[in-house]
């Protein structure tokens, strides 16, 4: 008898607390907290997404309240009680049926008219004036290539606040799928495709993003920060990833850090600007300006550079660059040399 | 094709009266047909898919040979008739008769497959294999499964031709026949979709 | 067939009723004995699967964690998915189409009952070649959709792509033979005066169900053909370098993939629609609109494949049409809820453990609906797409809507199975473990989801915010693991030791109850004359549970046959031997050839 008396309750508790829980997890975090929300839209895309997903919670909740209240209170209201007639066998009832049909359906109107308004807004043409952005996905790291600057860099997206951003997607191997939540939603990127989307970020910060679409084994790792900054910080860092790598002085660490990079074969796959062509890959003509190395899994400090080229497999699983056995001394001489190309 | 094999083989457990009069082997085969629409259909929707999308050459205009095709689709659509007066002959109980129309259906449909493997060996010394290009791949999986059906089908011809020769089809058996032909029909149908989207309308 | 026309005595071939030993197993055609070969299987499946899951949960506890390897990380969940899906699900439905689909139309046995059996045995052989990937190099890693172009041998050198690939085509074979058979079954089976409008709602399940297979199957039989091509012999099917588009791969794995999940949740939807009425006392509310909005989300899981589909970037059309088709699929399936609900109302329940695993069903399926409801809007799609929210949304439609309608359906008919009835203590316990530990798994998955985390990572970084709430999926797992072993404890000493049932212990109103549980071999004695939807809640009820129970003379059952498993070992090693060499693949080949033969001309009358 304990167990039955306690159903009815149980279920209405469990969902009362479930919906506070909820509403607390929602209401109470901060982009901060959650520095990849979905919730948090800074940029125009994001926030039409933003508000039709406030149209979709609207009418989500309510449903969720009627249709588990009207089934919770059915099963509490009609749950067999000693001395209960039996039950009239009611087969249908044509009116009530056809009303629970039609409502939903004006419901779905209520959504789908903003979807559809939504969809055509979000994937129009991005202005003109827009500032274009060609990635890159590779296995597994992000490339970015500024056709107006003619600036490559790898895993740091870096956009001027206010100005539309139109971004190109093509892969190098795989499918990846393009994703900073803060500017609205992911985008596959596909071989054989070119595929578009476009933004304009409305608040300067730092934000992660990563892909999102299985690539392989490190998929987890292939991550990236995307920085949105004043249209004159944005300039001043244009302007410096087109000045020249900075040339070592070549009795010096980094200078014999450069002859190590140009000997034991890093020239093949990696480009510096006027130094060597590799394209496989991150372009590190400026890799001493990015704040993480490696698909954005690591800071970009002495300690993690060495141990990067020490081992990337064992730093990052299935990492393509190659382990070309490095002793510490070569190893210093690269970090060093790495480290001057601001 | 396994489930042709299964669903044409399965046990005669229907002599008893069905919900709709039909019989069960008979309607399974009817769904088995439904599925293998999906099957061809897919096959057929990539091959158009991927039209016109090659690198590099041989297109189909460069080595298709349109009368010897159409030879060969005639040949196919010759056996559908003598199919039909090997069914006719059997239903009559003529097993001398319905033998050698299932014979001259195997031997139609043994020259179909024939054809095909003579055309393959032309296109591969056209410089068309399995791997050369878009083209190649979706034509020669799609023709070669359609091959293989008809191959099926003469296995299955011959094994009733053997059964009608030593006396075993007699009328109350002409179900087996019927159900063979159908899957004939079929394997001819798909041909006639084949000839006209990948041959024809180029 | 081969050498008499004179009838064999019907006697000879009826199989007693005390046949027994494993032999009696491996060549049994009884439809009952395969349902439970079935149900028993697949159950071992899912146990494997969920300890898959367990471990991903294990690894996703604590950022950063080690536990297992990113390589084994994408095993787990590819795998986990595949068996979830082709070894848990779709045969535990298998097993109830196999026990009671004969019992609820009134038939004997199934239309091909060798071919029931070879469904079976294939559906076993494809299974176990597909773990077996495990011991012999690494199981497959793509993800359960395998998309295209991380399958190619160029991204995916190894065998796992390939057990995948063949198993599934193995494992469709099963499954197709399945779908002819139930569909010939229910269409040309059914007992005098069942009318098609007077099956119970889960036969009219099952035959949408059977239609949604044989016409998804054979597109994800070309989808795997193609990229077994591609891999074996080097041709282009999805090689983007030699202009193929790998998108292809997606749209035939979803134009199978969404009937797909129809095939996985209607059975369910069946089976509900059985327990609710008989423990409310009343029949089912608006049946005929219940069995059109089945039929209608049949047809309608043909035009919304894309919506899988939005990040690719189809364009606006293509995006808008599919998500208003899919946003109109909400309409039948609110209906059905509607209609359960209005089936409680007013009556007398009884909240025995298989009505509340119903109840619990319409309760968590609500929630899986509306999740699915808010990504059919493709913006917004586009931020919950392959994030956990979506892993959110598949568990509460497949744990909480298959998965809980599987349960309701093994509390309800364990009685006509076995004989016996389960411990109502411990299957409420079972109940409540299980949607509190579900809720506890899964609820969180949403937020997390929102809050950025994609699903398939093997680790996530400290400060994202993941940590409190993975945690928490990775403690309910554990409480569903619990739910689990109180479930298997209660089935295996109710077995044994529960108390007799006697034919229709909850009053139900179908065929099934009419007869002895467990059924003797034969079902019937006399074949059922039905007169209306609910034949045994009607005021000749009495009589016709009476009469159909009186054998009168020889009642003829197809004999036992090994053809079946033969057939179904040959065809298995003759697609492994695409793996293992030719000296694998040939005898395979030379034993199924054997064995079909012999099959077509094994005598059966």
């Amino acid at each position: 008898m304990a167990v039955r008396k306690l159903n009815p309750t149980m279920i209405f508790r469990l969902v009362a607390g479930l919906l506070i829980l909820g509403a607390i997890a929602v209401a109470g975090c901060a982009l901060k907290d959650y520095p990849q929300s979905t919730l948090h839209p800074h940029s125009d895309y994001a926030n039409s997404i933003q508000r039709l997903l406030e149209t979709l919670v609207f009418w989500v909740v309510i449903i969720f309240v009627l249709v588990e209240g009207a089934l919770i209170w059915t099963v509490l209201r009609f749950r067999s009680r000693p001395g209960a007639p039996d039950p009239k066998p009611v087969h249908g009832n044509t009116a009530l049926e056809v009303a629970w049909t039609i409502a939903p359906a004006l419901i779905l109107a209520f959504v789908a008219v903003p979807t559809v308004l939504t969809i055509f807004k979000t994937q129009a043409k991005a202005p003109a004036g827009a500032l274009e952005v060609k990635v890159i996905g590779h296995q597994w790291w992000w490339e970015f290539q500024y056709p107006e600057f003619g600036i490559t860099t790898g895993s740091e997206l870096h956009v001027p606040v206010g100005r539309p951003v139109a971004i190109s997607l093509e892969t190098a191997d795989v499918i990846h799928s393009f994703w900073f939540p803060i500017v609205g939603g992911k985008r596959d990127v596909i071989p054989s495709r070119v595929n578009h989307m476009w933004f304009t970020a409305d608040s300067v910060g730092e934000f992660p993003g990563q892909c999102a679409e299985l690539c392989g084994v490190s998929h987890a790792n292939m991550r990236m920060r995307l920085f949105v900054q004043t249209p004159a910080d944005f300039q001043a860092w244009t302007a410096a990833q087109q000045a020249p790598p900075v040339e070592p002085d070549s009795t010096s660490l980094a200078g014999k850090g450069k002859q190590v990079f140009l000997e034991v074969g890093c020239v093949a796959c990696h480009t510096i600007q006027g130094v060597s062509p590799g394209i496989l890959g991150p372009n590190l003509t400026h890799v001493a300006t990015r704040t993480t190395i490696a698909g954005s899994i690591y800071p970009n400090d002495t300690e993690h550079l060495s141990k990067w080229i020490a081992n990337p497999q064992e730093r990052k699983p299935g990492a393509t660059m190659l382990n070309l056995g490095l002793n510490p001394d070569q190893i210093a001489a690269v970090v060093a040399y790495l480290q001057t190309l601001k | 094709m396994a489930v042709a094999d299964i669903a044409a083989h399965a046990a005669p457990h229907d002599e008893h009266p069905t919900s709709t009069g039909l019989n069960s082997r008979k309607l399974v085969f009817w769904a088995f047909l439904g599925s293998e629409c999906m099957f061809f259909g897919s096959l057929i929707a990539t091959y158009l898919v991927y039209r016109g999308r090659d690198q590099v050459g041989p297109h189909p205009h460069d080595i298709f040979a349109i009368p010897f095709t159409s030879f060969s689709a005639f040949v196919l659509l010759m056996s559908s008739l003598t199919m039909v007066l090997a069914l006719a002959a059997i239903q009559r109980g003529n097993q001398r008769s319905g033998a050698i129309w299932l014979a001259a259906t195997a031997l139609l449909g043994m020259t179909f497959v024939g054809g095909q493997c003579y055309e393959f060996t032309e296109f591969f010394y056209k410089g068309l294999t399995l791997q050369t290009n878009l083209f190649g791949c979706t034509f020669f999986v799609l023709t070669g499964f359609h091959g293989t059906h008809v191959t099926v089908g003469v296995i299955w011809l011959w094994t009733l031709f053997t059964l009608a020769v030593r006396g075993k089809l007699p009328k109350e058996k002409s179900l087996d026949v019927e159900i063979a032909g159908l899957y004939w029909h079929f394997v001819d149908v798909v041909w006639i979709a084949i000839f006209t989207l990948v041959y024809l309308i180029q | 067939m081969a050498t008499t026309t004179a009838p064999v005595s019907a006697a000879a071939h009826a199989p007693s009723e005390s046949a027994t030993g494993l032999w009696s197993w491996l060549t049994t055609v009884d439809h009952k004995r395969i349902g439970a070969l079935y149900g028993v299987t697949a159950f071992i499946f899912f146990l494997i699967g969920g300890l898959e899951a367990m471990m991903m949960r294990i690894q996703l506890a604590k950022p950063e964690n080690t536990f297992v390897s990113p390589d084994v990380f994408n095993q787990l969940f590819t795998m986990h998915g595949t068996t979830m899906i082709f070894l848990a699900i779709m045969p535990l439905s298998a097993s109830f189409f196999n026990f009671l689909i004969p019992l609820m139309i009134g038939a004997r046995d199934v239309a091909f009952p060798r071919l029931n059996a070879f469904s079976y045995w294939v559906f076993l052989f494809g299974a176990i070649f597909l773990n077996l990937s495990f011991f012999l190099g690494g199981a497959p890693d793509t993800g359960w959709f395998g998309y295209s172009n991380l399958t190619s041998s160029q991204f995916s050198p190894g065998h796992g792509v390939d057990f995948w690939a063949i198993g599934l085509q193995i494992l469709g074979i099963a499954s197709l033979a399945a779908g002819f058979n139930f569909i010939i079954t229910i269409v040309n089976m059914r007992a005098p005066g069942m009318k098609l409008m007077r099956m119970p709602v889960f036969v009219w399940m099952t035959l949408v169900t059977s239609f949604l297979i044989i016409f998804a199957f054979p597109v994800i039989t070309v989808a795997l053909v193609f990229l077994l091509f591609d891999r074996f012999t080097g041709t282009n099917f999805y090689a983007p370098a030699a202009g193929a588009d790998p998108v292809l791969w997606q749209h035939l794995f979803w134009l199978f993939g969404h009937p797909e999940v129809y095939i996985l949740i209607l059975p369910a939807m069946g089976i509900v629609s059985e327990v609710l009425p008989t423990f409310s006392r009343k029949p089912l509310f608006g049946y005929p609109v219940v069995v059109y909005s089945g039929i209608f989300i049949g047809f309608m899981g043909w035009g919304v494949w894309s919506h899988h589909m939005f990040s690719v970037g189809l364009g606006p059309i293509a995006d808008s049409f599919f998500a208003l088709t899919t946003m109109l699929i909400a309409i039948p399936t609110g209906v059905k809820i509607f209609n359960w609900i209005a089936t409680m109302w007013g009556g007398r329940l009884e909240l025995k453990t298989a009505m509340l695993f119903a109840i619990g069903f319409i309760s968590m399926f609500i929630m899986g609906g509306l999740s699915g409801f808010m990504h059919a809007s493709p913006p917004a799609d586009l931020q919950q797409t392959d994030t956990y929210f979506v892993v959110a949304h598949i568990h509460y439609v497949l744990f909480g809507g298959s998965m809980l309608g599987i349960f309701a359906g093994l509390y309800y008919w364990f009685p006509k199975m076995t004989g016996r009835l389960m411990n109502e203590g411990l299957g409420k316990v079972h109940f409540w473990l299980t949607i509190i530990a579900m809720n506890v798994t899964f609820f969180p998955m949403h937020f997390v989801g929102l809050l950025g985390m994609p699903r398939r990572v093997y680790t996530y970084a400290p400060h994202m915010g993941f940590d409190t709430m993975n945690m928490w999926s990775t403690i309910g797992v554990f409480g569903i693991a619990l739910s689990l072993l109180v479930f298997m404890w209660n089935f295996l000493s109710s077995s044994r030791g529960g108390a007799p049932a006697g034919p229709n212990p909850w009053g139900g109103a179908t065929l099934e109850w009419a007869i002895p549980s467990p059924p003797p071999p034969y079902n019937f004695g006399t074949v059922p004359t039905v007169h209306s939807l609910d034949p045994l809640w009607a005021k000749d009820g009495a009589d016709l549970a009476r009469t159909t129970n009186q054998v009168r003379g020889h009642i003829h059952m197809p004999p036992s046959s090994i053809w079946p498993l033969v057939g179904a070992l040959g065809m298995t090693l003759m697609m492994s031997g695409m793996i293992f060499g030719w000296w694998v693949g040939i005898p395979g080949l030379v034993l199924m050839l054997i064995a079909f033969y012999s099959w077509a001309f094994e005598p059966c009358h």
